[in-house]
C-alpha cells in the first residue's frame, strides 16, 4: 500500500501545533508560503492565506461513514461493495480524479486491472490547452520565471483574481524580482471587461490597460492584434469598446516588450471551440517570439487536474481520457469523456474522487456511483457505496504538480482528521477484485 | 541464496576477464568469490553463452517534466505501440517517448539494468524522481542541470567566494538527490530568456556578463574539489549548427586539464567544407580526444526514423523549431532555474543532414581509441529511442553490415563519406562490454555496477552467442537483477524495482541561510519544500537510495 512520509501516525497525532511552508491543495498554483496552526478547534490559516485556503483548511468536517446504499457500514463492507460492483463491471469509469499523485497512481493500477476509462472531472477545461498543444505545440512559462522577468502581463479573457486571489499578489506584483522588473516597466493589460482588476496595483505597476471586449471575445481581439502586428489590415473591431487604435497601441507594446507573458485560465474559457482562442493566445506568442521574448502561462489546474493528466501521462503515454478496455491504453479525447459517457448511457458503474474540495459532485448518473469523497461532499443523489477519505495536504501527506507542469510539491499531514487517502482505499479495492 | 551460473564464457573488462570459461556465484544479490564446495540454490547452466554485467546507459532521457511533455504532445507516438496488461506486468505505450513501466520493461529486456536521466531540473527534480520511480527493473539515478540558474550566474558575475560556490553546487545534488551535474548550453538557456540567440564560448551573457567558458570551468572545478566521480558533463554551445566543431575543440580546451564528459558530441562535431555547407567533424573531435585523457564522450547516435528531441537546450530546440515534425515543438522557460525543449523530429536517410549526422556519430565510436572513456548512447530519445542500441551495436561491430547500410544513405552524404567507408575498425565484444558497463560504471562512481567481480550486485546479462550481433543484444536469453531472473528470452519474468544513485558531496549547511532568503524573496517555492526528502523516493516511490562515494573535498 502507498505511503508517503506518515511524519504523524494515525492515532499518535498531536493535537496542537503550527505547520510552516504548507502548500494549499485547493488552487492549482499550490502557493507554498502558508502557515497553519492546528487546535482542537480545527485549523487555522494564521499566514498566506486567501479565500480559496481559509475555505479550504478550515472548513469543519461533518462525521462521515462508510455506507453501502445510504446505510453505514464497516470500512470493509464498503470495500468489498466497490470491488464486487467494479468486478462485474464491463467498463467501469473512473472520474473525478480529485487526488494527489499516489491517489492518481493508485486509480491508474485499478483502472488497469478492472478494464476501464479514466478522465478527471475538469477535463473538458484542459482539453481547451491539450489539443492545441497536440497540434501546434506552443511556448511557455513557469510562476517564478513570470514573476522576476515579465515586463507586459497580458491576462486574456480569463478573470485571474477571482481563480488565483494570490497571483497578483505573488506573481504579478511581487515586492522583489530578479531583474528590477518594476514599474514603470511592468504593464499589465486586461482583455475583457469582466476581469477583476483589483489586484494589479502596487509599487511595482506601471500602466494598467483594459481592452474591454466580452471575455469570450479575448481570442478575437488577440487574432487582430496578431494581424496588426504582421500589418495587415483589418476591418475595426465591433467587440465592447475596443478600437483599432487600442489594438495598435497593444501591438506597439507587444513589440517593445523584452518578456511578455499571456496568461489565460482554461476554466475560464468557457464557451463552444474556447480552444480556438488559446490557439490564438498561443499564436501570438509564436509570432512574438521570431523578434522577442514571450511565453504563455495557463492557470487553472485546480482539484489536482495537472497531478491528474501528468500521471496518467507517464503511465500511460495518454493525457486521460483513456480506456483500458482491450488491456492497453487506448485514447480517444472525445469518446472516452467521461461526461459524454454517462449522457450517454456508456460505462456500467463509476467510481468518483472527489478527495479535495465538497463541491467536486459526480455528474448524474443512472449507473451504480462508488464515490471516495471528503466529507461533506455535497452530492445530488445518495452514491451505492461512499467511503469518506482524506484530503492530501490536510488529512494526510502526499505530492501535488503545480499548474504551471514544471513543479510538484510535497504535501504534509496536517492531522485534521483519521481519513485513509484516496491511494489506500483504491489500493484496497484493487486488491479485492 | 546461492545462485551459480556454470560454464558461461565472461566477457568482464573491469577485472580484465576476456572470453574465459567461469562459473559465477550470486550470493543474496551480490557476486562472491567461487564456492567450489558449496551447493547453491539454483544453477543456470549457460555454457556457450556470453556473461557480461548488467548493461548501464549513462544517458538516457527517461524521466522528468520534458518527457511528460512529449509524451502529452505525441499521442501518436504510442498508438501504434500499445502495451497490454499481464498479470506480471502493467499496461502502457511505447515507441520513442514509451510511458514509464514500459521503458523499466524494454530496458531490462534489452539486458540493461541501470539508466541514468542526464538532464534533470532541480526545479522539476521531485517529478523527475517520481516518474523514475514508476520505471521499474532498472536502477537509476539523475544529473541535476546547473549553469543557466540564476543563482548560480549571480555568484559567479559577483565573483563571490569559489568555495560558496562549491556549497551551492553540492547543495543542489542533495536537494534534487542526484549523483552528477550537468551543463548545457552555458548560461544559453538563461540568455535566451533575454533574447540572445546564440551564445559562443567567450560571448558574454548580457546581463551576468559571464561566459559558457567561465561557467563550465567553474563547475568542472567545482565538482572536481567536491570528489563528485562523475566529472561535468557537458552538453556545449551551438548544439546542432554547422561548424560547431570549433566550438567544441575549444571547448575541450577550456578544460585546462579538468576531467569534463563531452555528451552526445556528434550533435557537436559539424564542420563546413563541402558543396553543402555541412560535413563531419568527428576526425578533429577524436583526434583531440584521444589525446585528451581528462576528456570522455558520449556518442548521441543518430539513427533513422521517427522519433522526439527533448533537451534542457530551450535555445537551440527554439532554433530547431523550423524542422519539426510533426509540427509542434514545444519550449519551455523554467523558474529562473532552467529551460527546455521538445521538438519531434523524423530522421529519414534520404536527407543529406541526416544521413551525414548518421555518418558523424559511426566515425566518432570507429576513430575513438579508448572505450573506456565512449559510451554507447543514442542519446535516447534525441538520436534515436534506445530500442535501437542492438542495431547501433551490429553497425559498431559488422564491417560488411555497415557498408550496406551506408549504401542506403543520401548519395551526396555517401560522397562525404570516404573516411567512414576506410575504416575497417569492427568493435571487440570486450570493448562493447566495456563501453556499455564498465566503462559507465567506472565514470558514474558506481563501485558495485558494471562488473562481475566479488562483491558486484549481481546484475548480470547472458546471450546466447549469434553472429547478427543486432539479434544477439536485442534478445538476452537471461538477465538477472540482484542475482534474480528477471528475464527469460527477452521476456520480463519477475518485476523489480530498481535502487536510485546519488552523490552527496560534503557542503557549508551554512550555505542555506542565503539560499532561504533567496527563495524567499525571489521564487515561489520555499527551500524547505524545494528539497527532496529521502522519504519520498523511498516511502513514495517504493524505491531505495544508494550514497555512492565522493572523495574528500579539495581546496
Ligand atoms: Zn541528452
Amino acid at each position: 500500500m502507498p505511503s508517503i512520509s506518515p511524519r504523524q501516525p494515525k492515532g499518535k497525532r498531536v493535537s496542537s501545533g503550527v505547520f510552516e511552508n504548507v502548500v494549499n491543495p485547493f488552487c492549482g498554483t499550490l502557493c507554498d508560503d502558508l502557515v497553519v496552526e492546528r487546535t482542537e478547534a480545527g485549523l487555522k490559516v494564521v499566514k498566506n492565506g486567501c479565500s480559496q485556503s481559509v475555505a479550504g483548511f478550515e472548513r469543519k468536517l461533518p462525521p462521515a461513514n462508510p455506507s453501502v446504499g445510504g446505510k453505514d457500514v464497516a470500512l470493509s463492507k464498503a470495500i468489498e461493495e466497490a470491488a464486487r460492483l467494479i468486478g462485474k463491471a464491463k467498463l467501469p469509469l473512473f472520474g473525478g480524479l480529485a487526488t494527489d499523485v499516489e491517489g492518481m497512481r493508485a486509480v491508474m493500477a485499478l483502472a488497469e486491472r478492472a478494464s476501464g476509462v479514466v478522465d478527471h472531472a475538469l477535463s473538458e477545461a484542459q482539453y481547451r490547452n491539450l489539443k492545441i498543444l497536440q497540434t501546434t505545440g506552443w511556448t511557455t512559462t513557469t510562476l517564478a520565471e513570470t514573476r522576476n522577468r515579465a515586463d507586459l502581463i497580458i491576462i486574456a479573457g480569463s478573470d485571474i483574481h477571482r481563480l488565483h486571489p494570490r497571483f497578483f499578489e505573488r506573481i504579478v506584483a511581487p515586492p522583489a524580482s530578479m531583474f528590477d522588473v518594476t514599474a514603470p516597466k511592468r504593464t499589465i493589460v486586461f482583455i475583457g471587461k469582466g476581469l477583476d482588476r483589483s489586484g494589479a496595483k502596487g509599487a511595482h505597476i506601471g500602466e494598467v490597460v483594459t481592452l474591454a471586449c466580452n471575455d469570450d471575445a479575448a481570442g478575437h481581439i488577440v487574432a487582430l492584434l496578431r494581424a496588426r502586428l504582421r500589418g495587415f489590415r483589418v476591418t475595426p473591431p465591433k467587440r465592447g469598446g475596443v478600437t483599432l487604435a487600442d489594438i495598435d497601441a497593444l501591438a506597439e507594446r507587444c513589440r517593445k516588450a523584452k518578456y511578455g507573458v499571456v496568461v489565460w485560465a482554461p476554466p475560464a474559457l468557457d464557451f463552444a471551440h474556447a480552444e480556438l482562442a488559446v490557439e490564438q493566445f498561443t499564436g501570438l506568442v509564436k509570432d512574438l517570439n521570431q523578434t522577442t521574448r514571450f511565453a504563455g502561462l495557463a492557470l487553472g489546474g485546480a482539484e489536482g487536474a495537472v497531478t491528474a493528466a501528468t500521471v496518467c501521462t507517464w503511465i500511460s503515454g495518454y493525457p486521460l481520457r483513456v480506456s483500458y478496455a482491450s488491456g492497453a491504453p487506448d485514447y480517444d479525447p472525445y469518446r472516452w469523456t467521461i461526461g459524454r459517457m454517462l449522457k450517454d448511457g456508456e460505462g456500467d458503474v463509476l467510481l468518483w474522487i472527489a478527495s479535495i474540495s465538497p463541491s467536486l459532485v459526480p455528474p448524474p448518473a443512472k449507473v451504480p456511483t462508488i464515490v471516495l469523497g471528503t466529507p461533506g461532499l455535497a452530492l445530488t443523489a445518495p452514491a451505492s457505496v461512499f467511503i469518506p477519505v482524506g484530503t492530501p495536504g490536510v488529512d494526510h501527506a502526499g505530492r501535488l504538480i503545480r499548474v504551471d507542469n514544471v513543479v510538484s510539491l510535497p504535501l504534509k499531514d496536517l492531522g485534521r482528521a483519521e481519513l485513509p487517502s484516496a491511494a489506500e482505499i483504491l489500493s484496497a479495492i484493487e486488491a479485492a477484485l | 541464496m546461492l545462485i551459480k551460473l556454470t560454464g558461461g564464457k565472461i566477457y568482464d573488462p573491469a577485472n580484465n576477464v576476456s572470453g574465459e570459461i567461469r562459473d559465477i556465484y550470486v550470493e543474496d544479490g551480490k557476486i562472491v568469490a567461487a564456492k567450489p564446495n558449496a551447493r547453491p540454490d539454483a544453477t543456470y547452466d549457460v555454457k556457450g553463452r556470453i556473461v557480461m554485467a548488467g548493461a548501464i546507459d549513462p544517458h538516457t532521457h527517461i524521466g522528468g517534466g520534458k518527457m511528460t511533455i512529449a509524451r502529452m504532445l505525441l499521442p501518436e507516438d504510442h498508438r501504434g505501440d500499445p502495451v497490454t496488461r499481464t498479470e506480471l506486468t502493467r499496461a502502457g505505450s511505447g515507441r520513442s517517448v514509451p510511458s514509464t513501466h514500459v521503458t523499466g520493461y524494454r530496458y531490462a529486456e534489452m539486458g540493461y539494468t541501470a539508466c541514468f536521466e542526464p538532464a534533470m531540473l532541480a526545479a522539476n527534480a521531485r517529478q523527475a524522481h517520481m516518474e523514475m520511480g514508476d520505471t521499474p527493473m532498472v536502477d537509476k539515478g539523475a544529473f541535476v542541470m546547473l549553469g543557466s540558474d540564476d543563482y548560480f550566474l549571480r555568484q559567479l558575475a559577483a565573483k563571490k567566494d569559489f568555495n560558496s560556490i562549491k556549497d551551492y553546487v553540492a547543495w543542489t545534488m542533495h536537494a534534487a538527490q542526484a549523483i552528477a551535474v550537468k551543463v548545457v548550453n552555458p548560461g544559453g538557456i538563461s540568455a535566451f530568456k533575454f533574447n540572445q540567440r546564440k551564445l559562443d564560448l567567450d560571448e558574454e551573457h548580457v546581463y551576468y556578463h559571464v561566459t559558457p567558458r567561465q561557467i563550465i570551468l567553474t563547475l568542472a572545478r567545482a565538482i572536481q574539489e567536491l570528489g563528485v566521480t562523475h566529472p561535468l558533463h557537458i552538453h556545449g554551445c551551438n548544439l546542432g549548427v554547422p561548424g560547431n566543431i570549433e566550438t567544441t575543440l575549444a571547448t575541450i580546451r577550456a578544460a585546462e586539464g579538468l576531467r569534463v564528459h563531452m555528451t552526445h558530441t556528434q550533435f557537436l562535431s559539424y564542420g563546413t567544407e563541402g558543396d553543402r555547407k555541412f560535413s563531419s567533424g568527428a576526425a578533429r573531435l577524436t583526434e583531440l580526444a584521444n589525446k585528451t585523457p581528462n576528456v570522455s564522450i558520449d556518442v548521441g547516435q543518430v539513427l533513422f526514423g521517427q522519433t522526439c528531441t527533448a533537451s534542457g537546450d530551450s535555445m537551440r530546440q527554439y532554433a530547431i523549431s523550423k524542422s519539426a515534425h510533426p509540427k509542434k515543438p514545444v519550449i519551455m522557460d523554467i523558474e529562473c532555474d532552467a529551460g527546455c525543449g521538445v521538438v519531434p523530429i523524423r530522421y529519414r536517410d534520404k536527407s543529406f543532414v541526416n544521413a551525414m549526422q548518421w555518418v558523424i556519430g559511426l566515425e566518432t565510436f570507429l576513430l575513438f581509441d579508448d572505450p573506456w572513456r565512449i559510451f554507447l548512447t543514442t542519446d535516447h530519445p534525441n538520436g534515436a529511442p534506445f530500442f535501437f542500441y542492438p542495431h547501433l551495436i551490429r553497425l559498431l561491430m559488422d564491417k560488411s553490415f555497415r557498408d550496406d547500410m551506408l549504401q542506403k544513405i543520401n548519395p551526396d552524404a555517401q560522397a562525404q563519406s570516404e573516411l567512414l567507408k576506410s575504416l575497417t575498425r569492427e568493435y571487440t565484444l570486450d570493448e562493447i562490454a566495456i563501453m556499455t558497463r564498465a566503462g559507465p560504471a567506472r565514470s558514474l562512481g558506481l563501485k558495485d555496477r558494471g562488473h562481475l567481480g566479488a562483491g558486484a550486485s549481481g546484475d548480470i546479462t547472458v546471450y546466447r552467442d549469434n553472429p547478427d550481433r543486432e539479434a544477439m543484444f536485442a534478445t538476452p536469453e537471461l538477465v538477472f537483477k540482484n542475482g534474480e531472473v528477471v528475464v527469460k528470452n527477452g521476456k520480463v519474468v519477475k518485476v523489480v524495482q530498481g535502487a536510485t544513485h546519488v552523490a552527496r558531496p560534503d557542503y557549508d549547511k551554512s550555505i542555506e541561510k542565503p539560499l532561504n532568503d533567496y527563495f524567499d524573496r525571489y521564487l515561489t517555492v520555499r527551500m524547505e519544500n524545494f528539497k527532496l526528502a529521502d522519504e519520498e523516493i523511498i516511502g513514495g516511490d517504493n524505491g531505495a537510495i544508494i550514497v555512492q562515494p565522493t572523495a574528500a573535498r579539495a581546496t
